[in-house]
């Protein structure tokens, strides 16, 4: 993933060295107290134009990469930005408790929920300790275990996913891996209360459909939802890793693609340049959905809510 | 046109015709080039020298070292069903091509020639020993059984319709997993099918999964490991991540017999591990064992 700090991806070389040299005019005006602010005003423009016709025009592996970007939020910050009051809950009663999965109870706009999503590190120590964001099956239980507790006592459940994938390691095959996804994908299924699903950063696979099932499918503008990456794809197909922008063309896994496929319900518009340039912002737009999605699922009536659900999943799919 | 295969009564025509269309396989041809006349295989596992009736015979399972070779759906249907008695049920369904993916039209007519199939499962009714089931039976031949559009609904048509006709199902695996052909459809099949596994819970109707070599990734991962009763042949490889990703992640090489049917028993993912030859009487005595509460629902 290389350095937090100096992480920059290609096709945006050319804005980063601009944000970077206004950033500097700004420290050495305000040093030597001579006003630059002219000069500042006409890179900053310059600075946004380029901003703008970088990020409308994303391909595909742009949008992979801007969805695996370090500086993007994770499950907890989204959960400071958007939420009150939250309470983490441990573990899945069985084994252990898996830092790659967090979940909890927390207060959206008021209303209480049990929200819980993968948890990525935000540098590489912290990355390390929550395994880069890929759970073992006992996070898959535990996130049943939160989600079962929600049914219980009639709280709506939302779910924030960033995952590149289910862990694969030996421990975690002998623990069930598969066993632990489908259980998952099955429980939501079956679960009697609503369930908001936000697809915010990597959509992997197995992993992330664990998490994903439910009554709306919300997705970021920047997000990407994929059976494969578009890397497994490319060394499968052409035999080379180097071939991804073209598989990720391919496999049509953005959040537009995947709209017109009618896979999610809707995009969440995310600030020019990304989330991670500015996450108040994003997180603003995003707890407006939550808040509006919510409000609206509220509304349907216990008994017809699963039925809802099941047909909605039962309609995907191409075939004649 | 399953029907009528199953009302032809010599059994070692039908056998034949499966390894016809198998006939391209590796091994085949590695014991073709050798050995004339394709009458003689070498065993993948002893490397022994079998006589192709002798493995007809023993269910594709190696006479000398219990090797189970992989096979297909149809052959699978007749060595676990009644005479006669399959039904085929959404044999329309057919593939398309929903993300324009390269090849994908070629690869599937040319799996179409091959198995004489329309898609990586057969669906439908059937009896063992006069039992009534639903049952979906996947076949590895077609395009690694990966499952996508079409076997995700027939699979998960088969489950709703057993629900309907309070019937227990039984489903057989063997796939590589979700198909990457269809993208993200791939992926929402394994939704689509354990929610309807979901529904046979409901009316307390048991589902028995079967899981063969090899069961992996998102069939794994949905309802193939989702049964009541979850058995497997032994041998078999089962498994969510696959063993090059799982090495290339870890750095290390990995156990010997990891990802193997007698690992999941092992380690609790299995209720039992059955021969070939004892798989059929097997689910009819777990049948048995459910059939009279499902009675019992269905009357009362
Ligand atoms: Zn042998």
């Amino acid at each position: 993933m290389g350095n937090e700090n100096g992480f920059t991806m290609q096709f945006e070389k050319s804005l980063i060295e601009l944000e970077k040299k206004i950033e500097e005019i700004r420290v050495f005006s305000s040093e030597k107290n001579i006003d630059m602010s002219e000069e500042i005003q006409r890179l900053q423009a310059k600075a946004d134009v380029l901003k703008e016709r970088i990020y409308r025009n994303l391909t595909p592996l742009q949008k992979v990469q801007v969805a695996r970007h370090p500086k993007r939020p994770t499950f907890l910050e989204y959960v400071e930005l958007i939420f009150d009051d939250f309470i983490e809950l441990h573990g899945d009663r069985l084994f252990k408790d898996d830092p790659a999965l967090v979940g909890g109870l927390a207060s959206l706009n008021g209303i209480p929920v049990t929200v819980l999503g993968q948890q990525k590190g935000r540098d590489t120590k912290e990355n390390i300790a929550r395994n880069f964001g890929s759970p073992h099956p006992e996070g898959y239980r535990k996130a049943m275990r939160l989600m079962k507790q929600a049914e219980r006592f009639g709280r709506p459940v939302i779910t924030l996913v960033d995952v590149a994938g289910a862990y694969p390691g030996i421990e975690a095959e002998e623990r069930g891996q598969g066993e632990a996804v489908a259980h998952s994908i099955m429980a939501m299924a079956g679960l009697k209360t609503p369930i908001i699903v936000v697809i915010t950063g990597e959509g992997g696979s197995g992993g992330a459909l664990a998490i994903a099932v439910g009554d709306r499918i919300l997705m970021l503008e920047h997000a990407y939802y994929s059976v494969i990456t578009p890397e497994g794809c490319a060394s499968i197909l052409w035999k080379d890793a180097n071939e991804a922008p073209k598989a990720a063309e391919v496999l049509r896994l953005t959040a537009e693609n995947l709209k017109e496929m009618k896979v999610i319900d809707e995009i969440i518009p995310e600030p020019l340049g990304g989330i991670h340039r500015d996450k108040v912002a994003g997180a603003k737009l995003l707890k407006e959905a939550l808040v509006r999605n919510l409000q609206e699922i509220l509304e349907v009536p216990g008994q017809d809510l699963l039925k809802l659900r099941y047909d909605k999943f039962k309609k995907i799919g191409a075939y004649s | 046109m399953l029907k009528d295969l199953f009302r032809t009564k010599p059994k070692y025509v039908t056998v034949r015709n499966y390894r016809e269309e198998t006939a391209r396989q590796e091994r085949d041809e590695r014991a073709k080039k050798d050995l004339p006349d394709g009458l003689w295989i070498k065993c993948e596992n002893c490397h022994q020298i079998i006589y192709h009736k002798d493995l007809e015979q023993n269910l594709q399972v190696c006479p000398k070292c219990d090797y189970h070779f992989r096979i297909g759906a149809k052959e699978r249907l007749r060595q676990l069903l009644d005479e006669s008695s399959f039904e085929e049920l959404f044999a329309d369904l057919s593939p398309t091509n929903p993300l324009n993916f390269p090849n994908y039209e070629k690869r599937l007519s040319k799996y179409q020639k091959e198995t004489g199939l329309k898609e990586g499962v057969l669906t439908g009714v059937g009896k063992i020993e006069e039992i009534p089931v639903a049952i979906a039976v996947m076949d590895f031949f077609f395009l690694g059984g990966s499952m996508g559009s079409v076997v995700g609904e027939k699979i998960s048509n088969t489950f709703e319709y057993a629900a309907a006709n309070h019937l227990p199902m039984i489903t057989v695996s063997a796939s590589g997993g979700a198909r990457m052909q269809e993208g993200i459809l791939s992926l929402m099949q394994m939704a689509k099918t354990c929610q309807a596994r979901n529904l046979l819970a409901e009316q307390g109707l048991v589902y028995i999964s079967v899981l063969t070599d090899p069961t992996s990734g998102g069939v794994y991962a949905s309802f193939a490991s989702q049964g009541d009763i979850n058995l497997a042949e032994p041998g078999a490889y089962i498994g969510f991540a696959g063993t090059r990703v799982i090495e290339q992640t870890i750095r290390q090489t990995l156990p010997e017999g990891f990802q193997k049917s007698e690992f999941l028993l092992q380690h609790g993912v299995l209720d039992l591990i059955v021969h070939r030859k004892e798989v059929r009487k097997t689910l009819a005595r777990l049948l048995r064992f459910h059939q009279s509460t499902e009675r019992a629902e269905a009357n009362g």
